[in-house]
């Protein structure tokens, strides 16, 4: 008698825990269904969905509204996944589910080269359309990469905007990241070219090194106007280097009257473009990158397009792109902020 | 606690209240194992595309290291231990294969030596336990950082990547003719060695006994360093051995990889019924334990669920598990109570004839839950 009852009170939890996992899996189940009725109202399977590093990175947020957007207006369905830590195989798992769901076309920025290639070409056998944009994989495993500048691009902006901001004659300074920083290196070497081609006058006096690292960079332009009582501009292709510059520049006598550029992201760069310290710096923009990388996935499922050099494909507001070598496509020039912009990014 | 016979008395009642099918068919694990089905079944009944073979292939791939870990971690959680730097060695054991590879061993070698790394690194835990006496959750906190340490400081923001294809492919095949892939092949022959090893030797046995009352089993005549620097060991050489599997599951060493790793295994230990408290647990909870916390984040991710509320389920999930626990203890233990001093009352003109049935291991349960 008494164990009955007993096992009637163990009965009814046990039958509780298990109503609310039914509740719990019952959501998921509903959630499910009207993700996958949304998926079938899309035509000719143009359901993409975006993988960024991670997810809660305002970056991606403005790269995959951009996608977004882009999917809208061409009638797909557009789903944002990803994992909260930026590792290549917590990755791995989305790629697999996005393989099982079968979508149309996987947008990704590797957080690994190698780690998520055979995920990727996994799914590209089960037919999904693999493009990367911002950080590619070896491209053996994708599709398209949407490159979103090249060296030269980068070089040319930045050199461009210190021209115009010193009057195209005078002293600059480049305030860089490491000293064997791969990326800023060919910057700069592209960047002395392009001073000695078109712009004589302009003396680069020294390049120094911040390390990436705050307080370095910081301190290095502490330094560089001291050392240099005449100099006219700072470059810093780094976002950490023309941060720091800009902290310094902001609260020094030498405010307005030394220019500098670089590489910065608005978030970055806002209240110094607000006070006048900063005049006009470079990035891409993220979200034509992410509205660029959706058309090419569009182009990719409809068979438009398969990747070949010399393919071309429309996109949208961005116009006509053709795919170059190493089936990469590139968004083209950087973006140029300033006062007049700065109020529309959040990034 | 006047009449300590009375106590006695009752527990062996007990035992013998309920039927056979009830004591077996009404544990903790066969809920989970209940629960386990009934996922598969909403899932399957609700879930567009989780009815492919590609969702079992996938599913239990990723699921494999976890499988493997929980294995010795049941048996170090029964003797009331802890071992959180399983993750952590885990990614030592990854560098370490790429970094002896890419040195140009052969691969067989550089897996043999990141396992014994593993095992290495288990018994630097075992020691600092068992013979400078340490605990066991303090200790792994530090090795916990100081493996990721090691692993991240040898490979540094590199990874190291191009294992040989014929192991690589070996990691990700299928047992031909199921979705079912190869490494499950190992995971059932090490599930039925540790689950012999467990619940059918005088060694898995000691375990519980440690895991009720680590003095009480001193006394018993149990080596109770020794079983416990077993286990360290054990898990550390299996976490190697997850590692050498997850580094060429995703074709690459880094010093990141299986980050955060080591609590996926625990809530699942803990939900398939383990008790935190040491003395309690079975494998086959355990085992379905995990394959519920992966069936439901599969099942989840691919309606379309993000991974905060995912996390956010498998919480509840757990802290529901924990908390049923301690309910049905509470319950039971109020009960026993309740039909003891009736009992008592009752035996003391009936006698207590006809109780040697009774066997030990349901007689230590009682006496775990009166305490």
């Amino acid at each position: 008698m008494m164990g009955m009852k007993r096992n009637r009170r163990a009965g009814a939890v046990v039958a509780l825990t298990l109503g609310a996992l039914l509740v719990a899996t019952g959501c998921a189940g509903s959630g499910g269904d009207d993700g996958g009725s949304g998926g079938g109202d899309g035509d000719a399977e143009l359901s993409i969905q975006f993988l960024p590093k991670n997810l809660g990175n305002p970056y991606f947020d403005t790269s995959n509204a951009g996608g977004a957007e882009a999917i809208e207006e061409f009638g797909g369905t557009y789903e944002e996944v990803g994992p909260t830590e930026a590792s290549p195989t917590s990755q791995v798992s989305y790629i697999q589910t996005a393989a099982q769901q079968g979508v149309g076309g996987l947008v990704v920025s590797a957080n690994d080269p190698e780690a998520i290639c055979d995920a990727l070409d996994e799914a590209r056998s089960a037919g999904v359309k693999v493009v990367t944009f911002d950080s590619d994989t070896n491209p053996d495993c994708r599709d398209l990469f949407i490159n979103q500048a090249t060296a030269e691009g980068i070089a040319q902006v930045q050199v461009d905007l210190i021209a115009e901001q010193i009057g195209d004659a005078g002293q600059v300074a480049v305030l860089s990241a490491s000293a064997n920083a791969t990326n800023q290196n060919a910057w700069i070497e592209l960047m002395q070219e392009e001073f000695a081609a078109s712009h004589p006058d302009i003396e680069v006096v020294e390049v120094v090194y911040g390390d990436d690292d705050d307080q370095t960079s910081f301190d290095k332009t502490a330094a560089l106007l001291q050392t240099y009582p005449e100099l006219k501009g700072i470059i810093s292709p780094t976002t950490v280097g023309i941060a720091a510059a800009a902290r310094y520049l902001s609260t020094s006598e030498y405010k307005g009257k030394v220019a500098l550029t670089g590489l910065g992201t608005p978030n970055q760069m806002r209240e110094y473009v607000e006070d006048g310290t900063v005049t006009a710096f470079a990035l891409w923009n993220p979200a034509d990158l992410g509205y660029l990388a959706a058309w090419a996935a569009q182009a990719l499922i409809t068979g438009e397009i398969t990747g070949e050099e010399g393919d071309t494909f429309e996109a949208g507001k961005l116009g006509s792109y053709e795919v170059g070598p190493d089936a990469t496509v590139l968004l083209g020039d950087p973006y140029v902020f300033d006062a007049e912009n700065i109020g529309d990014f959040d990034f | 606690m006047t009449v300590v016979t009375d106590a006695a008395t009752a527990r062996v009642y007990q035992a013998h209240a309920r039927p056979a099918w009830r004591r077996l068919l009404l544990t903790r694990e066969t809920a989970i194992i209940a629960l386990l089905i009934v996922v598969i079944a909403v899932a399957l009944a609700s879930v567009r595309n989780f009815d492919s073979p590609l969702t079992v292939t996938y599913l239990l791939r990723d699921i494999a290291p976890i499988l493997l870990i929980a294995l010795p971690m049941t048996l170090i959680i029964i003797t009331e231990e802890i071992d959180l730097s399983v993750a952590s060695i885990v990614g030592l054991s990854s560098v370490m294969t790429g970094i002896l590879t890419q040195a140009g061993l052969p691969f067989p070698l550089a897996a043999a030596l990141a396992v014994v790394v593993g095992a290495v690194a288990g018994a630097f835990n075992g020691f600092l336990v068992t013979v400078v006496g340490l605990p066991s959750l303090a200790v792994t906190i530090g090795t916990l950082a100081l493996f990721r340490g090691i692993a991240v400081g040898l490979l540094g923001t590199t990874a190291i990547t191009g294992f040989p294809e014929e192991w690589t492919d070996l990691a990700k095949a299928n047992i031909p003719g199921t979705p079912v892939p190869m490494i499950m092949i190992v995971f059932v022959i090490l599930a039925a060695v540790f689950a012999v090893l467990l619940h059918f030797t005088p060694f898995g046995r000691s375990l519980y006994a440690i895991g009720l009352n680590k003095e009480a089993a001193h006394f018993s005549g149990i080596d109770v360093g020794r079983a416990k620097f077993t286990l360290f060991v054990l898990s550390g050489a299996v976490s190697g051995f997850a590692g050498v599997y997850f580094t060429l599951l995703y074709s690459n060493a880094r010093g990141d990889n299986a980050m955060g790793m080591e609590l996926q295994v625990i809530a699942a230990v803990l939900l398939g019924g383990v008790s935190i408290f040491g003395g309690r647990g079975a494998l086959h909870g355990v085992i379905a334990g995990v394959l519920l916390i992966g069936t439901l984040g599969s099942a989840l991710r691919l309606a379309g669920i993000t991974s905060d509320i995912i996390n956010v389920i498998t919480g509840v999930l757990l802290v529901l598990s924990v908390v049923s626990a301690s309910l049905l203890a509470w319950l039971h233990q109020r009960r026993s109570a309740a039909v003891g001093r009736r009992r008592g009352r009752r035996s003391a003109e009936g006698g207590a004839a006809g109780d040697e049935t009774h066997n030990h291991a349901s007689t230590s349960h009682q006496g775990r839950k009166q305490r």
